[in-house]
């Protein structure tokens, strides 16, 4: 075992002193990341696996601070869904599903086509054009309140579902059509080209050639757009009504078996409602969501 | 469609006529125009239908005096044309007092509140967003590592992402709950939303759980586009890890770090869902949004104007972003497109 490095030590000797250098400086480095990772896994998953505990703790052991629930219980999400008690979870459920649907439908169906003009076309303006929805993006949804508000209370929309349904696409429709673009920029459209000197038509082209090869753009664009609307609480808490309220309208204003007490395990389960199809969606379709994250941002 | 006029009469100019349009190498295919128009028009029209209409309702209502009972004196004032009163009020904290004229505000009222609610805006804003850049890029240099289980890792982090902010709000709501799990780890006794600085962190806390995963994910992205053989080149030079990180990751991850950064400083300066549901705005965490909201019930008009303020506010950020730190929000389009915006 000398200490003095030569190059045949490098090149012969696997126990050389570089060479084991550099193995243990990897093996340090490997195990720093595997720490760094453990530590930001536990920082993400923590408040997410205590809401799902807190479901599942009888409201006596609210403040338990076991990992597991000592005295299990379902009884959070009856009171969760419990009609007696004003929390109308089903009803809110079904809104924000109703909600969202209709967003994104409406988001999709104006989006692909900007979307394909923008990435595909030349045409005056373009760069106006692409300015607006960016800017519309960064629209701050408070100031479309107040002017929705009062026009909303003198046409009598005030809590209907028009009324929660064309705010929201204030936000989503540029979400869309701004993630859209990126996607769009990047397919292989040497395939339209090739149509069209089969002689297809535009139109046909754009039907038979670049729906297919969008659709799965399409998808991941519906996803992110739905989960906007789903999340979207500041104008929903301002123009809904007890009917027509979203989840996250619904849950913020909770009310507990016990009245005069905060009721975190009911909410917590709520909140495990609402949240578990979306984390599930979300890890399902984790790369077309990362990608469409950035998609946006980055290109 | 009448709707469709405006974009389509853009677009029927001949294409060749938009100086610093040509040269980018696309075929041009007579008519095109036309169709992009009709493609483009929805869109642009739903737009008009729901932000262009209510920000110009909003300024009209704005410059419209609020009618109802005056708050100071009991008596009926009337509506009308304001002028630029509803603005001044906000700005100079100035109320209508008994009898014309203006008075300060009563600390407490909404109309003593705008310049607090701007600072703690600002503050929220600023630290949120350098605290998530921070955590942000060093979750992104761990995400970008081979190792076994960055899957997984990957997958974890985009749960909180996905949690809606309202329930994300009331989860941090239940850990600072007094008897909560975070005074129960840290061994502490502090009514977390009941008091100023505790109640401005765990909103902070919160906000940085939420959204820096977000962050992480776009700077990582931009780190993805770094070619390796960047780093293998300066390893060969002899740089150190800190000089490769100083040198080549971070001005070539600059362009995505600046866009991520404008994007959430815009969104943390429409801050609203977590303080509103965490404190309801009390213990000083009041956001201008939260102030807005709050004055919608005591009057249309004035909440008019604050919330046009707040939107010029926001304008204004993201102007000095765009223009001198070059954040480049459109970087794949046309050349002359890309040099407007730098």
């Amino acid at each position: 075992m000398s200490t003095v490095t030569s190059t045949a030590d490098v090149a012969t000797g696997p126990d050389s002193a570089p060479k084991r250098r550099a193995r243990n400086r990897a093996r340090w480095a490997s195990i720093r990341t595997y720490v760094s990772a453990a530590v930001i896994f536990l920082w993400c998953m923590a408040p997410f696996y205590w809401m799902m505990v807190t479901a599942f703790r009888e409201v006596q052991y609210t403040f338990e601070m076991t990992l597991w629930p000592t005295h299990p219980t379902l009884n959070n999400f009856v009171t969760a869904f419990s009609e007696e008690l004003g929390n109308h979870l089903g009803r809110a459920l079904f809104n924000s599903l109703f909600i969202g649907v209709c967003v994104t439908v409406i988001g999709l169906a104006a989006g692909v086509f900007a979307a394909y003009a923008l990435a595909r076309m030349e045409f005056p303006y373009k760069f106006m054009v692409l300015g607006v929805i960016l800017g519309a993006s960064m629209f701050p949804g408070v100031a479309l309140v107040t002017p929705l508000f009062q026009l909303f209370t003198d046409i009598g929309w005030m809590g209907t579902y028009q009324a929660l349904i064309i705010p929201s696409i204030s936000f989503v429709l540029p979400l869309t059509v701004y993630v859209l673009t990126s996607f769009f920029r990047e397919m292989p459209w040497e395939l339209e080209e090739a149509a069209r000197i089969d002689g297809c038509t535009k139109s046909q082209a754009f039907r038979k050639i670049i729906m297919p090869l969008a659709a799965p753009a399409v998808f991941t664009t519906a996803i992110l757009a739905f989960i906007a609307s789903w999340n979207e609480y500041l104008l929903a808490s301002q123009l809904a009504s007890d009917a027509t309220q979203p989840v996250t309208v619904a849950i913020a204003s909770f009310a507990g078996s016990q009245p005069h007490q905060e009721p975190y395990t009911a909410v917590m389960a709520a909140g495990t409602v609402v949240t578990i199809p979306l984390v599930i969606m979300v890890l399902i379709f984790q790369r077309k969501i990362v990608a469409g994250l950035t998609a946006g941002g980055v290109k | 469609m009448a709707v469709q006029a405006v974009p389509v009469g853009d677009a029927e100019k001949p294409p060749g006529e938009k100086p610093g349009s040509s040269g980018n190498g696309k075929r041009r295919i007579p008519g095109q125009g036309r169709w992009a128009a009709l493609f483009i028009a929805p869109t642009l029209v739903l737009l008009a239908v729901v932000i262009l209409y209510p920000i110009i309702s909003a300024i009209v209502m704005s410059l419209q005096q609020d009618a109802g009972l005056d708050p100071a004196t009991g008596l009926f004032v009337e509506g009308g044309f304001a002028g630029l009163n509803n603005y001044t009020q906000w700005l100079l904290q100035q109320c209508a007092a008994v009898g014309g004229g203006t008075v300060p505000c009563a600390p407490g009222s909404l109309g003593a509140q705008f310049w607090s609610a701007t600072g703690i805006t600002f503050f929220f804003t600023i630290v949120t967003v350098a605290l998530e850049t921070v955590f942000g890029f060093w979750m992104a240099l761990i995400m970008a590592r081979a190792f076994k289980g960055r899957g997984i890792l990957r997958g974890a982090v985009l749960v909180p992402w996905a949690i809606p902010t309202a329930v994300t709000a009331k989860l941090w709501f239940f850990i600072f709950a007094f008897n909560g799990v975070a005074n129960n780890l840290f061994n502490t006794t502090i009514l977390w939303t009941g008091s100023e600085w505790p109640a401005r962190f765990a909103i902070i806390i919160a906000d940085v759980w939420k959204t820096t995963p977000f962050m992480a994910l776009l700077i990582l992205a931009g780190l993805q586009m770094i070619p390796g053989d960047v780093y293998e080149a300066a390893k060969v030079d002899g740089a150190s890890a800190w000089q490769r990180f100083v040198h080549i990751t971070l001005p070539l991850v600059k362009p995505a770090l600046i866009v991520a950064i404008l994007f959430r400083v815009l969104d943390a300066m429409r801050m609203y869902d977590l303080p509103a549901i965490l404190t309801g705005g009390a213990n000083g965490t009041t956001t201008l949004s939260i102030l807005v909201v709050e004055q919608i019930r005591q009057g249309f008009n004035s909440a008019a104007a604050l919330s046009t303020i707040t939107f010029i506010i926001i304008f204004l950020v993201a102007f000095i972003f765009i223009k001198f730190l070059g954040a480049n929000v459109a970087a794949d389009s046309t050349s002359g497109g890309k040099a407007k915006i730098k």
